[in-house]
């Protein structure tokens, strides 16, 4: 079972894109802020990461930095899932590493899943 | 690099640019053009003055009259115009903020219902399917809305930024066709598009450009009624391609030609058939078209259908 660990401070979505991920047969961790993403991300040994940039305590910039940086966690895919869609902010991203980035509002649920069992396939 | 920036902040017109503003509105350069006016007619007073009073003195103090007054003006009007700029910088940051802010609401609303939609997580009664419909649908048009609201404020703002590439329109507009396929056959209207086979490729933001296809597209299917046709050409003419798009549709009425590319401007006949609309689509095809070195019009009568059209620079040899 692929592992994905969730970075995402938004329960609501937590649940729904969590819950409907699961249902597809996925492990899902979940962590609600940037410092616990990053201890998890050293410890459970995920698959892949979803990552949003608005985070509280560290921001998922700062997470994917530090991810980038660290031998245990450096090879492990992160996409990027957030609101924020100017060009400086994705170029930002793809520069630390990102593998790819999904702008939450412009997919629907079926969709989003679709393209994180692409990036299995 | 950095000496440049360090140029950069001594250069009026990259300052005012900055800030999304032309010359004439901004208010360093206004205040330059202050100083210029109020040494002019010093110097005009000094000379005209001094011709027909005898007593330097009193041209003296005439000069100095007149460029205290001078400088009092201008003064307040410069004021008045960063004042101005000051409150629309504000209103566009508001409306930034406030559009940031409402999108994870949204996109968390609509997930919600996606979900609950696909009965994934447990049946839904059938006679309850159309009210999750109708709760779906406005919650698409609250973030279509949404997203307009932040186009604009980056246009205006100037944190809009094209990313140039060589592309093939006809095929982004096949492909924005097939997206609208069942859009357009729900509303029995039929879309046919044309090129020849040598059309060149454009030089712009694909993706940018898709916007200004998927907004026109949109409009002619919208405000053409039910078993009508939508026509659209490419062709190459004189160095650049033109997209044209006709519909057969209400037409634009002819007092509120001059409004189409305008902000939140919707037409009489196109709220009177309570087609929806936010009234910004137009506004940013224009400015993506603009910003991309290409020109976009149209021509239209009341119930004659409307055309619309809008150029491209052709592709760049590498």
């Amino acid at each position: 079972m692929k592992k994905i660990l969730f970075i995402e401070d938004e329960s609501a979505l937590q649940k729904t894109l969590g819950e409907s991920l699961r249902q597809e047969g996925f492990e899902i961790i979940s962590a609600l802020d940037g410092e616990l993403g990053l201890n998890l991300a050293k410890t459970k040994n995920p698959d892949l990461i979803l990552l949003d940039l608005i985070l509280p305590k560290i921001n998922g910039f700062e997470v994917l930095k530090q991810l980038k940086s660290l031998q245990e966690t450096k090879d492990i895919p992160v996409i990027v899932l957030t609101n924020l869609e100017g060009v400086g902010e994705i170029d930002k991203v793809l520069e630390l590493g990102a593998t790819t980035y999904l702008v939450k509002a412009q997919y629907s649920l079926d969709e989003m899943i679709e393209k994180i069992k692409d990036f299995f396939n | 690099m950095n000496y440049k920036k360090f140029l950069e902040q001594f250069s009026i017109v990259s300052q005012c640019k900055k800030h999304g503003l032309s010359l004439w509105q901004c208010p360093q350069f206004l205040f330059i053009v202050m100083g210029l006016i109020i040494i002019i007619s010093s110097v005009l007073t000094f000379f005209i003055g001094s011709r027909y009073i005898d007593d330097p003195i009193i041209v003296a103090l005439i000069v100095l009259g007149i460029t205290v007054i001078l400088f009092v003006f201008l003064f307040l009007i410069v004021q008045g115009f960063e004042k101005l700029t000051e409150a629309n910088k504000l209103k566009t940051e508001f409306v930034s903020i406030v559009s940031h802010q409402l999108r994870s609401p949204l996109s968390n609303l609509k997930m919600t219902l996606d979900l609950l939609m696909s009965r994934k997580i447990g049946s839904i009664k059938e006679e309850q399917v159309d009210y999750f419909k109708i709760l779906k649908d406005n919650s698409d048009r609250m973030e279509a809305i949404v997203s307009d609201l932040l186009i604009v404020s980056r246009i205006e703002t100037e944190k809009f930024f094209l990313k140039k590439e060589n592309f093939s329109l006809a095929d982004l507009v096949e492909r924005t066709i097939k997206n609208f396929e069942i859009y357009a056959k729900s509303s029995n209207i039929e879309i046919s598009l044309e090129f020849p086979k040598d059309l060149p490729k454009v030089f712009a933001d694909s993706s940018k450009i898709q916007l200004v296809v998927e907004n026109l597209l949109d409009n002619a299917i919208k405000y053409t009624p039910k078993k009508g046709s939508v026509k659209i050409t490419l062709e190459k003419n004189d160095q650049k391609v033109f997209f044209k798009i006709k519909d057969s549709g209400f037409g634009i009425p002819s007092q509120d030609k001059k409004y189409i590319f305008k902000k939140f401007f919707r037409a009489d006949n196109a709220v009177r058939h309570q087609t929806q609309g936010s009234g910004l689509g137009l506004y940013i095809a224009k400015s993506i078209i603009e910003k991309s070195g290409g020109k976009i019009n149209f021509d239209s009568g009341q119930s004659k259908g409307t055309l619309f059209w809008f150029t491209l620079p052709i592709a760049i040899e590498v």
